[in-house]
């Protein structure tokens, strides 16, 4: 593996451009790589890991059983990508990819925007997979941008990178596996957790029940079953939580909360969210991919066919970015789109791709066994995503209010594009990242229809923000040049 | 709000917190060493100046936003801390005017 951290040292064009080094990207890296393609692999972060093995190669945690096995797992992704021929672009920014303007007839060929250290350049690859992952879901209550209210995912990062855990008194909140195991790592690298507050609701195992036998067969449930036993033991849970608000001046002082009939408040400094995670669609969206709403994940899903292209020729997803299926089935689906590239790109035959995929396809179906199970169980609480409280922030940037939008809606806004024009929501530097899902659901259940029905935020690049001096330092094209003269 | 876990290892890092001293360990994100160094806030937004903090740490949510050495809006959870590093809270929307005059001191 080479890394490069110079825009200028990038090469004009790649065979295979891979976007984000988590399992799904290290591997479709070293998968692409490995069949002789030219591959970049772009990432923000400073070290290879995603976030789910955020830090592996860097992390002062040294005590393995702190983070857990599953965790260490990661080593073996690195590898392979460290001892392959890809090119690795650390701390590099993607704000755009769209058709190639120009060049050879490549149908596919893309032209992606990049950003290393505040110099921007334009680059081209005959084939883009993005890895982009996850983020956890919005957890839209009141209080919940005060300081002190972090994602729990957002705790578990300072843990991996920086050995940070949560000082005082500290809450956790929400439902999900990742919930209990972003818990157990804190607790086992000695944060106290004074109570997890589980917002799971009473009727879902009422629906789970019927996807148990997959679940009993599946190493889920040893994992499971270790992480409940574990949380039991020296920490308060409250289940069946209706309603949480934090409350707070400068920061967040206390947690109420309602399970039951009863209310109940108590001090807190430190307040973790998490009620799962969502795809992360911002880049799928501005590309032009064709976005499903899944009514199980309650999140929307992009269009792939079987080696995760999507309704974009040459533009594949891997990983949770195409639908949650955890982090060991992101780094088959990986691999499986660097099959599925390599193939278009006249490296691998038909034959030669499926037969070099039938295994990993085996994996992916026994990884995947299970899910279902806990996408049902774990599917959130209304409460949680379509706030009632008026008040609640729902757009954290521009600082919109749920009573906001339902006003709104009632003057015959009846999506999230108009609603953008009306109260500026998703407008501000996080692009609809943090509200996108709320708003959407927000706006269907206030007219009493799917969030299908109502769509969501048509996104469109940058899709990270770049500064005027990077864009205005692009070389320009005659006929765009041309395009602005008089 | 948070603390580092005891005998990490790892060498130190000097940066500067609104012009006070303060130290890091390398590999930090810059996000990270001011969670360690006890800061409450990071900025203030533009649209009711409410304090915020970082909040997703994975780059997603704009929370942390800060100046790093002059230049304002920098998502500190993506950016590595460095030796000598000037960090600014930010209050409310990154102003170009002062950045601006700011070169123009310097120069």
């Amino acid at each position: 593996m080479k890394t490069i951290k110079d825009v200028a040292a990038l090469s004009e064009c790649y065979d295979l451009l891979v976007i984000g080094a988590g399992p799904a990207g290290m591997a479709a890296a070293a998968t692409g790589a490995e069949q002789g393609l030219s591959t970049l692999l772009i990432d923000e972060n400073p070290a290879p890991g995603g976030q789910i093995y955020r830090g592996i190669t860097t992390t002062p945690v040294a005590a393995k059983e702190t983070l857990g096995a599953d965790y260490w797992r990661g080593t073996d992704l690195v590898r392979d990508l460290t001892a392959s021929e890809a090119t690795y672009a650390p701390e590099t920014t993607v704000w755009s990819v769209g058709p190639a303007a120009e060049g050879p007839s490549d149908p596919g060929r893309m032209e992606v925007g990049v950003s290393v250290g505040g110099a921007a350049r334009l680059i081209q690859a005959r084939q883009v997979i993005a890895a982009t992952g996850a983020l956890e879901r919005p957890f839209p209550i009141p209080g919940w941008t005060l300081p002190g209210v972090m994602t729990a995912g957002g705790a578990q990062i300072a843990l991996k990178t920086s050995g940070l855990v949560p000082d005082g008194r500290v809450v956790v909140a929400g439902s999900g596996p990742l919930l209990y195991l972003l818990t157990a790592q804190l607790r086992a690298a000695g944060a106290k957790i004074s109570v997890m507050l589980d917002t799971t609701p009473h009727e879902n195992w009422g629906r789970a029940i019927r996807y148990a036998s997959d679940f009993l067969r599946s190493p889920y449930l040893g994992k499971g079953l270790k992480l409940l036993l574990g949380a039991h033991r020296g920490m308060r849970i409250v289940r069946g939580i209706t309603a949480i608000e934090a409350d707070g001046d400068s920061r967040v002082r206390s947690v109420r909360f309602r399970h039951g009939s009863k209310e109940e408040e108590l001090p807190c400094d430190v307040l973790l969210l998490h009620q799962g995670v969502v795809p992360n669609i911002n880049l799928a969206n501005a590309v032009g991919c064709a976005l499903d709403w899944d009514d199980d994940q309650l999140t929307w899903v992009p269009q792939t066919d079987e080696w995760y292209e999507t309704s974009v020729k040459g533009f594949t997803i891997a990983g949770d970015g195409a639908g949650i299926g955890g982090a060991e089935s992101a780094a088959l689906r990986g691999r499986l789109a660097a099959l599925g590239a390599g193939h278009r790109l006249g490296r691998l035959s038909a034959k030669d791709r499926d037969q070099m995929a039938a295994p990993v396809r085996t994996e992916l179906m026994r990884a995947g066994r299970g899910r279902r199970f806990l996408d049902v169980l774990y599917r959130p609480a209304k409460a949680f995503r379509v706030p009632k409280a008026d008040d609640t922030i729902v757009c954290r940037c521009e600082e919109v209010t749920a009573g906001k939008l339902r006003e709104t809606v009632a003057l015959g806004v009846a999506g999230p594009n108009q609603m953008k024009s009306f109260l500026r929501c998703g407008m501000g530097p996080c692009q609809g990242r943090l509200c996108g899902l709320t708003v959407t659901e927000l706006i269907a259940d206030t007219r009493g229809v799917s969030p299908n029905e109502v769509g969501g935020y048509r996104l469109r690049p940058p899709i990270k923000p770049i500064t005027l001096g990077e864009l205005a330092a692009l070389p320009k094209t005659p006929a765009a040049i041309k395009a602005v003269e008089r | 709000m948070f603390r580092r876990l005891p005998d990490l290892g790892g060498e130190t890092v000097n940066f500067t917190i609104d012009g006070r001293p303060a130290t890091a360990r390398l590999g930090d994100t810059v996000a990270a060493a001011l969670l360690a160094s006890g800061m409450e806030s990071c900025r203030t937004t533009p649209v009711s100046g409410a304090p915020r903090a970082p909040y997703c740490m994975m780059g997603v949510c704009f929370e942390c936003l800060v100046t790093i050495n002059g230049i304002g809006n920098r998502q500190s959870c993506l950016i590595p801390v460095a030796e000598g590093m000037a960090i600014e809270t930010q209050k409310g929307a990154r102003s170009i005017a002062s950045e601006y005059s700011a070169k123009g001191d310097a120069a």
